[in-house]
This record gives structure tokens, sequence and C-alpha cells, in this order.
């Protein structure tokens, strides 16, 4: 059974439709990348997802139960990490976490040893005792992931989970929640973040002003849109010459510059050294040589005709809707 | 243990984790705690001082003191400003998303109201026995003793509940803490509409006809006759009314209020 079915999910703010007929499946175990700009419709299907906020139209399920009718068992089934760590910065961090055990009827004793074990599973025992307001943005995350996960949730919700956060911090999260995966978790996971989405998720979709305008593994989606390709950079020798011997490798693509030739290779780095032999033994002397990949910011060029950009998280669909 | 009770069980244990929540939020953040100590202290520190012996006047009812008058109003004064900073601290709830946090729980939503209230309550019950305290160190008589008190300390508790639940109502009706931080005048001239700072006798038109319905002056006279004089069951009847009709208007607008903010998100 899939872990989260949605189909046709619609939501609107006053005249704005933030959320427009999303379609989505999610299996049991699956990291899924919910990827897209700021005002893209994440925030708004996933506070449908979790119960928060009603839809207009569609259904969804989560952990085999509907999110309007069977909403407490949804949220009993699911940990729930929003945009932003809502954290209160009065309370300490095994304070939040033991608050977290009570909220899911998890007896006190059991919540006091959980909260000791997930503050030290996230390298936060030292600062358990210390109120929320002292930690530091990662250490903030840390907890909030932290206490999403005090009921053993069948499914995770991650709202941005890494936005405005420093690399190292970052990646200590994709750590997590990777090993999360690894023990069975099931993980929606939003993100504007490219990287993030093709380093985590095994199944990513591209929404785009309320719609999934993409939906696949990050490597069937850059397939999609073409190989790999080589860029040279020539130092001496004819340009001619070289894409004409490129041209017998791969398919030539326009260059960028009167220096540059572009080749695309079907069997990615594997032709690299058919090009360099060949250019070495023309003569050709190259000044660089690079591999270039399609991404997924590739990928929602082509579908969108404009880039994923990275703006102010704070703004959020809800903005675009004025709400 | 049946469903229905396991669920009661797990909403009361929640309300209880909730409302001490609320209570060391407000110990740990001074802003919160000024209201419902310092401020009233203060007021009633100036008005003994300086108007104590408005008890002379005619028709003053009478008193052993001006503070043993007083400790009523301020009471009163207390109460209402922790309601209004239980409101404060539920819209700063919302506004930074610590409810969503709450809502995402496998729990009745309304143990979250529950549970602030219950917070709030508590935070009554604390201003009630400071300012029997402080009357008591200051050589103020409870002429119906400690029953006198402890009927005090119910009804304040109640009120504090009560007008808690208003305050929680207009933070989930508007989720801005300013919105209900602009309630702090308002609460002023409510209790100077009132009987709680001076008696109703002594007023003149229209603010003795306004205090004559205000349901704080029902209330505050509850809580001033047993310090003052004697248990008149007509007043404390007259109290418990007004406290169980705010309590009432005060869970319906709240219920209200959470409905709609969980339709609009």
């Amino acid at each position: 059974m899939p872990a989260i079915v949605v189909e046709g999910l619609e939501r609107a703010f006053d005249d704005v439709l933030a959320v427009q007929g999303v379609d989505l499946e999610v299996d049991e175990g699956e990291i899924y990348g919910f990827l897209g700009p700021n005002g893209a419709g994440k925030t708004t299907t996933v506070r449908m997802l979790t119960t928060l906020l009603l839809p207009g139209g569609g259904r969804a399920a989560v952990a085999g139960h509907d999110v309007v009718h069977e909403a407490r068992a949804v949220r009993a089934s699911i940990g729930v990490a929003l945009q932003e760590a809502a954290l209160d910065p009065l309370m300490t961090g095994r304070e939040l976490i033991r608050l977290q055990a009570t909220l899911h009827g998890i007896p006190n004793a059991e919540g006091k040893r959980r909260a000791s074990d997930l503050l030290e599973r996230v390298d936060l025992a030292a600062a358990a005792d210390r109120r929320v307001g002292t930690y530091s943005g990662g250490m903030q995350r840390r907890l909030d992931l932290a206490a999403a996960l005090v009921h053993e949730p069948r499914v995770l919700f991650l709202d941005e989970p890494t936005t405005g956060l420093d690399p190292v911090s970052r990646k200590t999260i994709w750590e997590e929640v990777r090993a999360l995966n690894d023990e069975g978790t099931t993980v929606f996971l939003t993100t504007q973040y490219l990287e993030e989405a093709d380093r985590l998720a095994d199944n990513v979709g591209i929404i785009d002003r309320g719609t999934i305008v993409a939906e696949g593994t990050p490597e069937s989606l850059k397939a999609d849109i073409g190989s790999p390709h080589v860029q040279l950079q020539l130092a001496e020798g004819s340009i001619a010459e070289a894409e004409d011997l490129c041209g017998q490798i791969g398919r030539l693509l326009p260059p960028a510059d009167a220096r540059t030739v572009l080749v695309e290779v079907e069997n990615g780095a594997a032709d690299i050294p058919r090009v360099v032999r060949a250019l070495d033994e023309a003569g050709i002397e190259v000044a660089s040589l690079e591999l270039v990949k399609p991404t997924l910011d590739d990928v929602f060029v082509a579908k969108t005709g404009h880039h994923l950009e990275q703006e102010d998280p704070g703004t959020e669909e809800q903005e675009r809707a004025g709400a | 243990m049946s469903t229905a009770t396991g669920a009661l069980s797990l909403n009361l244990r929640v309300v209880h984790s909730l409302g001490m929540r609320s209570i060391r939020q407000t110990f740990r953040r001074p802003q919160l705690m000024a209201p419902i100590v310092l401020i009233p202290t203060l007021l009633l520190a100036i008005q003994t001082g300086g108007a104590g012996s408005a008890v002379n006047l005619p028709g003053f009812p009478p008193v052993q003191s001006f503070l043993q008058f007083m400790l009523a109003g301020a009471m009163m004064q207390a109460l209402m400003l922790a309601g209004n900073s239980g409101g404060i601290a539920m819209a700063v709830d919302i506004e930074m998303g610590f409810t969503d946090r709450l809502f995402a729980a496998p729990i009745s939503r309304f143990t979250v109201v529950l549970g602030r209230l219950a917070g709030t309550a508590a935070l009554g019950l604390f201003s009630a026995l400071w300012f029997l305290a402080i009357g008591l160190a200051f050589g103020a008589k409870i002429e119906s003793g400690v029953a006198g008190a402890l009927i005090a300390i119910v009804l304040v508790t109640a009120s504090a509940l009560a007008v808690g639940g208003i305050g929680a109502a207009i933070a989930l009706r508007t989720g801005t803490a300013s919105v209900v931080q602009g309630l702090f005048p308002l609460i002023f001239v409510v209790l100077f509409l009132s009987s709680s700072f001076f008696p109703q006798e002594l007023m003149i038109e229209p603010a003795k006809t306004i205090a004559a319905y205000n349901p704080v002056s029902f209330i505050v006279d509850g809580i001033r006759g047993p310090m003052i004089s004697g248990i008149a069951g007509s007043d404390l009847l007259a109290a418990v009314l007004a406290i169980g009709a705010l309590i009432a208007l005060g869970l319906w607008a709240s219920a209200r209020a959470l409905r709609h903010r969980l339709r609009v998100g």
C-alpha cells in the first residue's frame, strides 16, 4: 500500500489557486522530494497532507487514512517538521520533546527515555536543558526533527528542513534523513534546493504554480532532457578540426564561444578518453575539459521555462495568495 | 481501558502539560509576569497610599481599611491582565507556528485552548494568593475568615479562566499578538466602569449605571463581600452566575474561532 496517495488536490486562498489538481503517490519506505520555488504550492500541499489545512477539492490519504475524514488517525501516523522550526524559545530542548511525547500519548517514563535517546541521536544531549532560544539555527532544526520522531511515525513530513542552514548543518540533516529512511520511515520532503532533492530523493515531484510539472527519479528526469555533454576549451589548434573529430564521437551542440566545443556524449564519463585521445593524436591542445551533466534545474527550465530561484523562504505561496 | 476513557485520559494529560508550559512561559518571560503581579501591586500601593481617606466618605461601605476594600479590585485587575496575557501568549504561539505543532498531534484540538486556559486559571490562583498574602502582611483582615479567603481564591481562579477564554478567542480569531495586546487599555476602562476600585454608590452617572450592569462588578462584589463583611448568598450567586456566563461565552467564542482558524489554515 502506498504511504501517500493524492488525487486532484486543490486549495485556493481567496481568488488565488495555490494548489491546482495535484496527483502523486509515494511508496512505503521512499524519500519523496517535492521540489519547487517559493510560492509553488509546496507548503500548502504539506499542510493539507498533515491535516493542518482542509483541501478545497480532491482527496488525499496518508498511511492509509483519509486526511479529511480520518484526520486524527493520519496525525497519529505522521511526524511533522514544518518550515522554520516552530519552537518555543522559552522551553528547553528536553521539555519540548517530552511535550511532544505527551501529545502522542506516550507515558511519562517512556517519554523521558525517548527524549534522552533522541537528543543523543541528534547530538543535542549537552544542550538538552538549555532554552531553545539559545540554540543555533542548525540545532533548532535538529531538535525539530527529533521532536517529529518521538512517536516513531510511519511517514515523516519535512518542510524545507535545511532552508537557511549552513552547509555543515545541512549535511547533518541530510545524513539523519537518510538514516531514518534506512530504518524504514517514509519521508516527504519539500525543498527549493536542487542538490537536496538530487542527493536525497528516490523520486522527485517538481511543482510550479500549484501544478506538478514533472515526476520521476532524479536520474530519469535528467535523462529525459538529454545526455551529458563534454565542454572543451581549446588552447591551440583548429576549432573546425576539433569539431570534426568530436562530431565522430557524439552529437555537436551549439558552442558558447569561438574557442569552445560542445559535444553530447551518450556514455558520459566513459566517452571522455576517446575525445582526449582523438584531439591529442591531431595535435590539438586543450585548455580545459569538463563533463556537464543535466541538472534538475535543467529539468525545471525545460518544463517551466524559468529557473528555480532561491528566494526568501518565509514568503511561500500564502504571500502569493495574499493570505 | 476503553477507547473513550483512553482519549479522555490523554486529553487531560495534554491539558496538564500545556497548562504547565503556559505557567513556565509566564514566569520565564518578565513582560508576561509584570501585568499580573507588578502593575496591580503598584496600583494597589498607590491607591491605598493616596486615597486611603476615601473610606470616610458618606456612603462608603464600612471597612477596616481602604486596603481591605481594594484587595478585591487588585485581584480583579490581576486576573483580567492574566487572561489578556494568556491571549497574547496564544497569539504569539500562532504567529511563530507553535500551534501547528500542537494541531498536528492526534488530540482534540480544543485541548490546546483548554491547556492555555488551565495555565491562565493557575495564574489567577497565584494572583489571589499573592494579594491575600499582601493584604494580610499589611494588616488587612478577612472578615469571614478562612472560608472567605477560599471563596475569593475560587472566584478569582474561575474568573481568570473566564477572561482567558475571551482572550483565547480573540487570539484564535486574529492570530495577531498586537491585537490582543491592544485590549490592555480596554481592560482598564472595564475595570474603572465597575465597582473594582470604588463603591458603585459613590459613582456619578453614567458610570454608576454602567457599573451596575457590568459583570465585573458582580464578580468583584462576590470576591469583596467575604473580605469586608460576611458571606452573602445573593452576592455570591450573582458572582458565580456572571463567571459562569463569561466562561460559557469564552468557550463558545474560542470554539468558533478555532473552527475558523482550522478552516482558513
